[in-house]
């Protein structure tokens, strides 16, 4: 199957603490059409997200597609509670990075 | 007022990150019925509860709020300051109130501030741990006695009843310690028999400013116009704008789940949340509901002392070293440890390898051609770290390793001094829920003049 970088789909890939003890990621698509597609296929899993982060899958808390904005939710526990020793990201805010290379299945024209 | 509308001023994301004042006299001129100002935020991390400190500098806080407290005076308007100092526990209000008096004495003002503080007492928390009135948020560990004893500074984040009462006293200045972020904004109109759901989700855009608006920005005023059926958001700088996307997307972030939204006694539900483009780059923004829960609960926030650390900045060049840095530190890491018999921890933080994001860290091949080497020594005491610190930099700086050809030393020190002893470090002990008769119960009201 022919696939694309997330990268290119997006307008926003980011993440952020959800408070201290949790980190989500955010990804708005360019395309409501694509977000459609990916979202209709079942694209983004808690298995997916799990091994992208090299994350036990009960650290992957939740996946969820939030129509109004074409975007989809992945939020997973801290590998570290923020700011406590051996936190690297206090904000959370630059672990984003291994979403931007992800390759997605391109709709069939 | 006209009751079918209410307009609410927001000036900027976090009290001290600063607006335009041509932004904020467009705002004024717009006649809102409330200036609301979050400062809070955990983002920073337990430091500041802990250590009883503000993120933003006491320049930068007195700046914005001589802006908006001469204005709001003179338009005989209320100014809601939520969280006050950052983490809005006594060090952080006390601190707000301090600048307050400082603006009042310089611009001649006299006013009334009610405070309202959020302190918990251990002694409290610990006598709802025992009465089983603790809950653990989603994903969050159980809380222990021991997590309630260790904890220095517990703060509870009120809902929009304190304010309220605050409210009833006719108050120039509502000074707010630990607060739900959107309450300074909603708990007026809430008051004036506005829908909980529509006031508490403008709230939540507005406690952010401009961020939700295209370009983002977290220091410029936003105007926000709650109806009985819906709410209307609008720039106040001509170079930003709202759009459909822009404000449902900002429900998104730093949020768990975008339509459960949990709160002080109750739950903002955004599953029929419907965003709506208007002319003027202006949203509007309706259905979103308040679903009370009982029994009421609040949020608690408490850190501990976790001891006192020292950091080394240093970078490696030498590809001999490189290729083998994770052998050599994890040595070192040993070697210290045994030398001193302190009991401590030292992370090495490797910048060029993993410095981001540590375990998560999915490039583990690439091999850079310098590094960064954070040297990192926490203790229980500030002697302690230093000597762990001084100990590992130099025991780098200096071993040998298989295939050594740089024999003068391993590091490029950044700083003489090369060791910065960094003060007390927190770690958050407590974030949980505590059920509460009574909303009002743990955030007492303080009346105070201030001005000649």
């Amino acid at each position: 199957m022919k696939t694309v970088p997330l990268s290119e789909l997006a307008v926003v890939i980011r993440s952020k603490n959800a408070g201290p003890y949790e980190l989500t990621l955010d990804v708005l698509f360019k395309s409501e059409e694509v977000y459609r597609f990916l979202k209709s296929i079942g694209f983004f899993t808690r298995e997916l997200m799990a091994e992208l982060y090299g994350l036990p899958i009960e650290r992957i808390f939740h996946i969820i597609y939030f129509d109004p904005a074409a975007a989809v939710k992945c939020t997973l526990q801290r590998p570290v509670v923020s700011g406590s020793p051996g936190d690297t990201d206090i904000y959370g805010a630059q672990q984003h990075a291994p979403l931007l290379d992800l390759k997605v299945p391109a709709r069939e024209a | 007022m006209n009751e079918d509308e209410f307009r609410v001023l927001s000036p900027t994301a976090i009290l001290g990150y600063g607006f335009p004042q041509e932004s904020f006299r467009k705002g004024m001129a717009r006649k809102p019925h409330l200036v609301a100002v979050d400062a809070g935020s955990t983002d920073p991390g337990p430091y500041y509860l802990g250590a009883g400190k503000s993120f933003t500098s006491r320049k930068a806080v007195r700046r914005d709020l001589e802006i908006i407290v001469e204005a709001a005076v003179g338009a005989s308007i209320p100014v809601i300051i939520g969280s006050a100092g950052g983490s809005g526990a006594l060090p952080h209000v006390e601190w707000t109130r301090s600048i307050l008096e400082e603006i009042a004495a310089k611009k001649r003002l006299r006013f009334t501030v009610a405070v309202l503080h959020a302190d918990i007492s251990s002694h409290d928390v610990l006598a709802a741990f025992d009465s089983k009135r603790l809950r653990s948020l989603s994903h969050s560990a159980p809380i222990r006695r021991e997590d309630i004893r260790s904890s220095t500074r517990i703060v509870a984040q009120m809902g929009a009843e304190p304010v309220w009462k605050a409210l009833d006293t006719g108050s120039q200045v509502i000074l707010c310690g630990r607060c739900y972020d959107p309450v300074p904004f909603a708990a007026p109109a809430i008051r004036e028999g506005f829908d909980p759901g529509l006031a508490y989700h403008m709230g939540k855009i507005l406690e952010c400013a401009a961020i939700a608006a295209t370009p983002g920005s977290g220091r410029d005023c936003v105007m926000g116009t709650l109806r009985r059926d819906g709410f209307e958001l609008e720039s106040l700088n001509e170079q930003r704008r709202f759009t459909r996307v822009s404000t449902a997307a900002h429900t998104l972030y730093e949020k768990s789940d975008p339509y459960r939204l949990p709160g002080p006694g109750g739950t903002l539900d955004l599953t029929d949340t419907k965003f709506e483009e208007l002319d003027g780059g202006r949203v509007r923004v309706s259905g979103s509901r308040f679903v009370p829960d009982l029994p009421y609960t609040i949020k608690l926030e408490g850190v501990r002392l976790s001891g006192y650390r020292t950091i080394c900045v240093a970078g490696v060049r030498d590809p001999a070293f490189i290729c083998r840095i994770d052998a050599i530190l994890d040595s070192v890491e040993r070697q210290v440890i045994e030398d001193l018999g302190i009991a401590g921890r030292i992370l090495f933080h490797v910048y060029g390898v993993n410095g981001v994001m540590g375990a998560m860290e999915p490039e583990k091949d690439s091999v850079p051609h310098e590094m960064a080497v954070i040297i990192e020594a926490i203790a229980a005491d500030e002697e302690d770290a230093d000597a762990l610190c001084a100990h590992a930099r130099s025991t780098v700086l200096h071993c040998g390793y298989p295939g050594r050809i740089s024999t003068a030393g391993n590091l490029a020190l950044l700083y003489s001094p090369s060791d910065i002893p960094c003060g007390p470090v927190y770690e958050f002990s407590i974030y949980h829920l505590m059920e509460v008769e009574d909303p009002l119960q743990y955030f007492p009201l303080e009346l105070c003049e201030v001005g000649r």
